[in-house]
C-alpha cells in the first residue's frame, strides 16, 4: 500500500470510530445518565421506564451492536484496500 | 453431609478434573506459549477466555446484589455500563494495534514505544494492580468453599491455590486460556439456569431480560410501601456528576487493565483481535444483562415475603442463610416481627449481604439441590479464571520485563520459562497469603484499581498509537502525574484515611477519569518540549495502524532494527543491545 492509500485507509478508520464512539457516549452518558429523567417520564419500554432501561439493558446491547458494526465495516475496508493477509507473528526480543 | 453439599462436591470435583485435564493436554514448552499461548487462539475461544478472565467472583456472586440492595437499583447501572462500555474502547482504540505490535506484555509495548523508564513504571503498575485484584479472587474461593461445603476458609484458599498452581504453572497462557473457555461455560450455565427459573416462576416468561419489566412497577410500589426510594428513580444514591465520572472511570479502567489487554496478544491475527472483542462482549453481556434482572427479582421476592413476617416464621431459605450469618435480623422494637421502614442494612431490623441475591436464588425459586451445587461450581470458576489471568500478568511482568529485559538478556528460552514458572509459583503463594489474611482495605482498593488503570495506562497506550509525536518523556511524566494525583485524591477522600469530601464532592472511586485527563494533558504538553520520537519510530507507529503484514514491525519486534534509529542517541537504556 502506498502512502496516499494508507492515509486514506487511516482517515476512514478514524471517521468510522468517531461516529461509533459518539453513539457510545450518547447512549451511556446521554440516555443512561444525563437525560435519564426526561426519558423515564417520556415512556416505558418493555415495562421499564425508558431511561432506566437504557442504563441497565439498552446501553449494553448498543455497545455490542457498535463493536459488531466496527468489525463488519473494518472487514469491508480491509477488502477494499486489498488487505488479505493479516499480521500473525508474535515477537520476542 | 447434606444433599446440597454432596451435589456441590460432585460438581466441584468434576469441574476441577476437567481444568486439570485441559491444562495437561495443552502444556507448553516455550515462552511464546507460556506468555501468550503462541498467539494462536481462535476468536470465539479467545472471547470466552476474555469473558471468564474479566468476570470475577465479584461479577458472579456480588454484582446482582450490589445493584438490588446496596445501590437500590438505578445507581448500580454504573457497574453495568462501566464494565461493558470499556470493551468498545478496547475493540476500537487498542486491541487491533497492540496485536499488530505482537509482543508479550503491556509493559513490552510501553518500553518499546517510549523508553525503559516508562517500561519500569508500567511493570510496577501492572504488578500492583494485579496483586490487589487477585487477593480478592483467592478470598472469594475460600468463601465459596466455606459456604457451600462447610470447610474452613483457609483450607478453601489452599485448595484453590493448588488447583491454579497445577494448571497455570504447567500450561501457562495456553493452559489458562483453554481452561478459561471451560470455566466460562460452567459459570454462564450456573448463572442462567436459576435466573431463567425465577423469571418463569414470577412472570411466566423464561427470559429474565424480558421478565424483569413485568415486575418493575410492582417492585417500585413495594419499595414505596416500605419507605425505600423508587427502584428506577435516578440520583437517589449518587448524584449525576459522580454517576458520569464513575461510569467513565470503570470504562477507561477496563481498557487500561493489563490482564484484559494482554488477551488481545493471544489472538491469532489482527482481524481475530477485533473479533475477540466482539465475542468477549457478547459472552459478557449474557451475564451482564441478566444480572440486573436477577437483582430485581430477588429484591421483589425479599420485600414480598419478609417484612411483616414474624421473626420465628421466616421461610426455610431465609433461615439457612441466617444460620451462616449472611442475613441478620435484629428485632429492634421487640414486637417479634421483621419491620422495614425507610432503609435496609446495618442498624435496621433486616440486613442482607449482597451475595445472597445470587447464592439464594436457586432456593428461593425452589430449584433442586444439583442446581445449588452448580452455582457453587460457577462461583469457583469465576474466581479461579480471573485469578489465573492476573497471576499470568504478574509472572510475565517479572520474567519477561524484569528478568529477561533488564537482568539477563542472554537467558535461554528454557531458563526464561523456568523463571516464569517460579514467578508464577511465588505469585500464587503471595496471592494465597493475601486471600487468607486480607488487609482491611482490599475491598476499597479493588474498586480503586480501575481508577489507577484509567489514570496510568489508558492515555499512554492510546497516544502511543494515535499520536506519532507522543514522546518518551511525555509518557513517563503523564503516567506518573496521572498515577500520583489519583492515588493522592483517593487517599485524601477515603474514609479510612482522610475522609475529606474532596473537590465538588467527587468520590474516590469516581476520580480515576480526572486523573486520566491530567495524564493526557501532561503527556501532550511535555511532548511539545521534549525530543521527538525518531523517524523510524514514527514509521513503526504508522505501520502498526495497518492490519496487514509489514516488514518494519517484524524487524523492529525481533530486535533487528538499530536502537539508535529507534530511540535516538540519548536513550536511557545502556543494556538494550542484547542481540
Amino acid at each position: 500500500m502506498d502512502a496516499d492509500k494508507r492515509r486514506e485507509y487511516w482517515r476512514r478508520n478514524v471517521r468510522l470510530m468517531s461516529i461509533l464512539l459518539t453513539v457510545w457516549a450518547l447512549v451511556s452518558f446521554g440516555a443512561g445518565i444525563i437525560f435519564v429523567e426526561p426519558l423515564n417520564n417520556l415512556t416505558s419500554f418493555m415495562g421499564v421506564p425508558l431511561g432506566f432501561w437504557f442504563a441497565q439493558q439498552g446501553s449494553i446491547l448498543t455497545f455490542l451492536a457498535l463493536i459488531a458494526i466496527y468489525v463488519w465495516r473494518m472487514d469491508a475496508l480491509d477488502k477494499e484496500f486489498g488487505i488479505t493477509e493479516y499480521e500473525e507473528g508474535v515477537h520476542h526480543s | 453431609m447434606s444433599i446440597v453439599q454432596i451435589w456441590t462436591l460432585v460438581f466441584v470435583v468434576i469441574t476441577f478434573s476437567i481444568y486439570i485435564y485441559i491444562a495437561y493436554a495443552s502444556r507448553v514448552k516455550d515462552t511464546a506459549g507460556f506468555y501468550i499461548a503462541g498467539g494462536g487462539i481462535p476468536a470465539p475461544a479467545n472471547g470466552a477466555a476474555i469473558a471468564a478472565d474479566w468476570m470475577s467472583a465479584a461479577s458472579f456472586i456480588s454484582m446482582a446484589g450490589i445493584i438490588a440492595l446496596s445501590t437500590n437499583g438505578y445507581a448500580g447501572s454504573v457497574y453495568l455500563m462501566g464494565w461493558t462500555g470499556g470493551y468498545v474502547l478496547l475493540a476500537m482504540l487498542l486491541a487491533p494495534y497492540l496485536r499488530k505490535f505482537g509482543k508479550y506484555t503491556v509493559p513490552d509495548f510501553v518500553g518499546d514505544r517510549y523508553s525503559e523508564t516508562a517500561r519500569l513504571i508500567a511493570v510496577v503498575c501492572a504488578i500492583v494492580v494485579s496483586f490487589v485484584y487477585v487477593a480478592g479472587q483467592m478470598a472469594g474461593v475460600g468463601v465459596v468453599f466455606q459456604r457451600f461445603l462447610g470447610v474452613n476458609e483457609t483450607l478453601g484458599v489452599i485448595i484453590g491455590m493448588v488447583i491454579v498452581f497445577l494448571y497455570a504453572v504447567l500450561g501457562g497462557m495456553k493452559g489458562i486460556t483453554w481452561t478459561q473457555v471451560a470455566q466460562y461455560s460452567v459459570l454462564i450455565v450456573a448463572y442462567l439456569i436459576p435466573a431463567v427459573a425465577i423469571s418463569q416462576q414470577l412472570t411466566g416468561i423464561p427470559i429474565p431480560q424480558v421478565g424483569f419489566g413485568q415486575i418493575m412497577s410492582d417492585l417500585n410500589a413495594l419499595q414505596a410501601e416500605f419507605g425505600l426510594a423508587e427502584y428506577t428513580s435516578p440520583f437517589t444514591q449518587m448524584n449525576m456528576l459522580n454517576m458520569i465520572l464513575m461510569t467513565a472511570t470503570l470504562m477507561f479502567g477496563t481498557a487500561g487493565l493489563p490482564h484484559v489487554i494482554v488477551r488481545f496478544y493471544t489472538a491469532r491475527s489482527v482481524r481475530a483481535a477485533r473479533f475477540s472483542a466482539l465475542w468477549a462482549l457478547f459472552f459478557i453481556s449474557l451475564l451482564y444483562t441478566t444480572a440486573p434482572a436477577v437483582g430485581a427479582f430477588s429484591k421483589f421476592n425479599i420485600l414480598n415475603q419478609i417484612p411483616g413476617t414474624a421473626v420465628d416464621q421466616v421461610p426455610a431459605w431465609f433461615q439457612s442463610w441466617q444460620d451462616v450469618g449472611l442475613i441478620t435480623v435484629d428485632d429492634l422494637n421487640g414486637n417479634g416481627i421483621i419491620d422495614v421502614a425507610g432503609a435496609l442494612g446495618e442498624g435496621t431490623e433486616l440486613a442482607i449481604n449482597n451475595d445472597i441475591v445470587v447464592l439464594a436464588t436457586p432456593e428461593i425459586a425452589g430449584l433442586p439441590a444439583p442446581i445449588v451445587g452448580l452455582v457453587a461450581a460457577g462461583g469457583l470458576a469465576a474466581a479461579l479464571s480471573t485469578a489465573s489471568g492476573l497471576l499470568l500478568v504478574i509472572s510475565s511482568s517479572v520474567a519477561n520485563d524484569v528478568y529477561f529485559k533488564r537482568i539477563n538478556p542472554g537467558a535461554t528460552e528454557a531458563r526464561q520459562l523456568m523463571v516464569g514458572r517460579i514467578a508464577m509459583g511465588a505469585a500464587i503463594v503471595v496471592a494465597g497469603y493475601l486471600g487468607i489474611n486480607p488487609p482491611g482495605f482490599v475491598a476499597q482498593v479493588v474498586a480503586l484499581a480501575f481508577g489507577l488503570g484509567a489514570a496510568s495506562f489508558f492515555p499512554i497506550l492510546f497516544l502511543g498509537i494515535f499520536w506519532k509525536r507522543a514522546t518518551a518523556m511525555g509518557a513517563a511524566a503523564g503516567m506518573a502525574a496521572g498515577l500520583v494525583t489519583t492515588l493522592a485524591y483517593q487517599i485524601w477522600t477515603l474514609p479510612i484515611y482522610g475522609g475529606s469530601d474532596g473537590i465538588f464532592g467527587i468520590t474516590a472511586a469516581s476520580f480515576g477519569v480526572v486523573g486520566m485527563l491530567i495524564n493526557f494533558a501532561v503527556t501532550i504538553i511535555v511532548s511539545q518540549f521534549t525530543p521527538k520520537p525518531t523517524e523510524t519510530m514514527q514509521r513503526v507507529v504508522e505501520e502498526v495502524r495497518y492490519p496487514g503484514r509489514s516488514e518494519l514491525v517484524a524487524a523492529h519486534a525481533t530486535g533487528a532494527l538499530d536502537d539508535e534509529l529507534l530511540h535516538g542517541e540519548h536513550h536511557d537504556d545502556p543494556g538494550r543491545h542484547h542481540h
